[in-house]
């Protein structure tokens, strides 16, 4: 009976901020299926040695391009098949796992730090700084991404953190961007003008007031920018200028397979299915964040 | 208007020189050209005399301004791997690459502004829902996978189209497909969400008032309204075509710019590789100059701000 009395000054309060952010997450299909995806591959990447059948470099060139389960000679000694040097390809595929979450988070980090960088101070200071910023992103966009970036890896030499590297000091102009407008658009409201007049530091205000306040539009950026790289990390591998063998990047597997891929169409079907469903599930919460956090913004 | 030009075309000559720079001082920053130069297994007295004789031992500076100075006068240099005139060889190949790009282009526009105008005239319908599928699908699919699915399908279930080579027009239409798709989904998403506002505006609803048909107040006085963002980021995506076809064309072995700078950057012919990449920054610097500009022209608000 105790509910019932409480009920009616529930609703006149109605429900508390932290109750409404709840019912927003949780009543954004998108968000939810997308939260549970990218659970469930983080989960596999880091239970990676535990889940994996058997070591994903592990050669037996006597079981080279068994087919997966669901085809007629498929077996349960190897549910995903083998390659081409009979390695086991449900453990390359967990495995691989590891490589892209590694490169989308690492390429997100430092491209995310120099870009936020940029752009906070562009939008605050304004004047000869933006245009600089500005001036700087411009120049970078002009240039030929992949290119450069494939150029770039070559002549340095391909492995995982070349790559990771490349494409986090290329990578900030949208994050550059759109820090520096959600910035221009925070930087003239009351709560700024406040803390200058309290006497701030300009630190304390970037940090403290500016960027908790524009975090939706950088979480957002940091979604599209992570997707981004992990399909751009495929593709250097998919040409050869990336990720070297036996790494199981899944670009590489792609890559690997190509040459097969007339009679055993699951080896390029299931790293080019685990890249897609990886990037669809990143894109998903980057979208549903953005509805949520959009004023009034609930459903999609 | 004339003043917002030049200003314009200033800045966009100040970004060509900044852009050709940094990818100057970028590609010889992360290799050695010397030695790429002599080869494998050539002996250090070897690598210093190819340094002196390229001038490869002057200053980063001076060897920049003396790279420059003679692509102005056309002389891009030699290919390291083709041992041929690197003008001619990229001459040669860019219209492949400049016809891929633009039917790439085209096939996106054609199937990403009916599908936008589609999807905003019944917002939040199953039409809408299955767009947005369709736009976020092709936003995941890697394009080289996408690219290799059209070819088992159209080698091996419906051998109607070529799928490697460059000889004829067929040759394009996979390529094309495989680069355009990928880009779509920006369009589609613009081109719905213009449609949205300008359905919403006070003139269409004087259009309807009028008693104007639906399709005539749609094609006639919306679409072109909202084509005008479509406009600028056409530009761009042709830049970014441009570049990406680096992938698609080592793929499906078109034999243009994209498979040029793909064989010169995995023998690090950096002659070549320099050429591509700053011929390619600089058709971006043109074309968003280009976009900028057409933009002022439809919108005057552009240019007094």
């Amino acid at each position: 009976m105790t509910e019932l009395s409480a009920l009616p000054v529930l609703e006149l309060v109605g429900p508390s901020p932290r109750a409404l952010l709840h019912r927003r997450l949780w009543g954004h299909k998108g968000l939810v299926i997308s939260v549970a995806l990218l659970t469930l591959i983080v989960l596999i990447a880091l239970l990676a040695p535990v889940l994996a059948p058997y070591d994903p470099y592990a050669q037996d060139l006597g079981r080279r391009l068994i087919p997966p389960l669901w085809y007629q000679k498929g077996t349960w000694v190897h549910v995903l098949g083998t390659d081409n040097l009979g390695r086991d390809y449900l453990s390359r595929v967990l495995y691989g796992a590891r490589i892209s979450l590694l490169i989308g988070a690492s390429v997100m980090a430092i491209s995310g730090l120099i870009g936020t960088t940029l752009g906070l101070a562009a939008g605050y200071f304004g004047g000869r700084v933006d245009t600089l910023v500005m001036f700087t992103t411009t120049v970078r966009l002009a240039m030929p991404l992949i290119l450069v970036a494939l150029a770039v890896v070559a002549t340095v030499g391909g492995s995982l953190w070349v790559v990771v590297l490349v494409l986090g000091l290329l990578k900030w102009d949208r994050f550059a961007v759109v820090m520096r407008a959600a910035t221009q658009q925070v930087r003239g409201l009351e709560y700024v003008a406040a803390a200058e007049c309290v006497g701030a530091s300009t630190l304390r205000i970037i940090l403290g007031e500016i960027l908790p306040n524009v975090l939706p539009h950088l979480i957002v950026v940091a979604t599209i920018e992570a997707a981004s790289a992990i399909l751009l990390e495929a593709a250097l591998s998919f040409l050869g200028l990336g990720v070297q063998p036996p790494l199981p990047s899944w670009g590489l597997m792609i890559a690997e397979g190509k040459v097969y891929m007339f009679f055993s169409f699951w080896l390029i079907a299931i790293p080019g299915t685990a890249l897609a469903v990886l990037v669809l599930a990143i894109n998903m919460l980057g979208d549903g964040i953005r509805d949520v956090a959009a004023p009034g913004g609930g459903r999609a | 208007m004339l003043g917002f030009t030049l200003k314009r075309l200033g800045l966009a000559v100040l970004v060509a020189v900044a852009v050709s720079a940094a990818a100057f001082l970028l590609l010889r920053a992360s290799g050695d050209v010397a030695t790429a130069l002599a080869g494998e297994g050539a002996r250090a007295g070897d690598i210093e005399n190819i340094r002196r004789i390229y001038g490869l031992d002057r200053p980063l500076v001076v060897q920049y301004l003396d790279w420059i100075g003679k692509m102005a006068h056309g002389d891009f240099g030699q290919s390291l791997y083709f041992k041929t005139d690197v003008l001619a060889l990229v001459r040669d190949k860019l219209p492949t690459t400049a016809l891929l790009a633009l039917f790439s282009l085209l096939f996106a526009l054609a199937i990403s502004i009916p599908l936008g105008i589609v999807a905003a005239l019944h917002p939040n319908s199953w039409i809408d829902r299955a767009c947005l599928a369709l736009a976020v699908l092709g936003q995941a699919l890697p394009n080289f996978f996408f690219a290799l699915i059209l070819i088992l399908v159209f080698a091996v279930m419906l051998p109607v189209l070529p799928v490697s080579g460059s000889e004829t027009w067929a040759n394009f239409v996979l390529p094309s497909v495989a680069l355009g798709y990928y880009v779509a989904p920006p369009f589609m998403r613009l081109a719905r969400a213009g449609m949205i506002e300008v359905l919403a505006s006070d003139y269409i609803r004087t259009a309807r008032a009028k008693g104007l048909s639906g399709a005539s107040i749609v094609l006639k006085h919306a679409l072109v309204n909202a084509l005008v963002p479509i406009v600028a980021l056409a530009a761009v995506q042709l830049g970014f075509l441009l570049g990406g076809s680096v992938v698609i064309e080592t793929v499906f072995a078109l034999d243009g710019l994209g498979y040029l700078a793909y064989q010169s950057i995995s023998h690090l012919d950096l002659p070549v590789t320099q050429a591509i990449v700053t011929l390619l920054s600089f058709i971006y610097v043109g074309l968003t100059l280009g976009a900028d500009l057409v933009n002022a022209w439809l919108d005057p608000r552009i240019r007094v701000g």
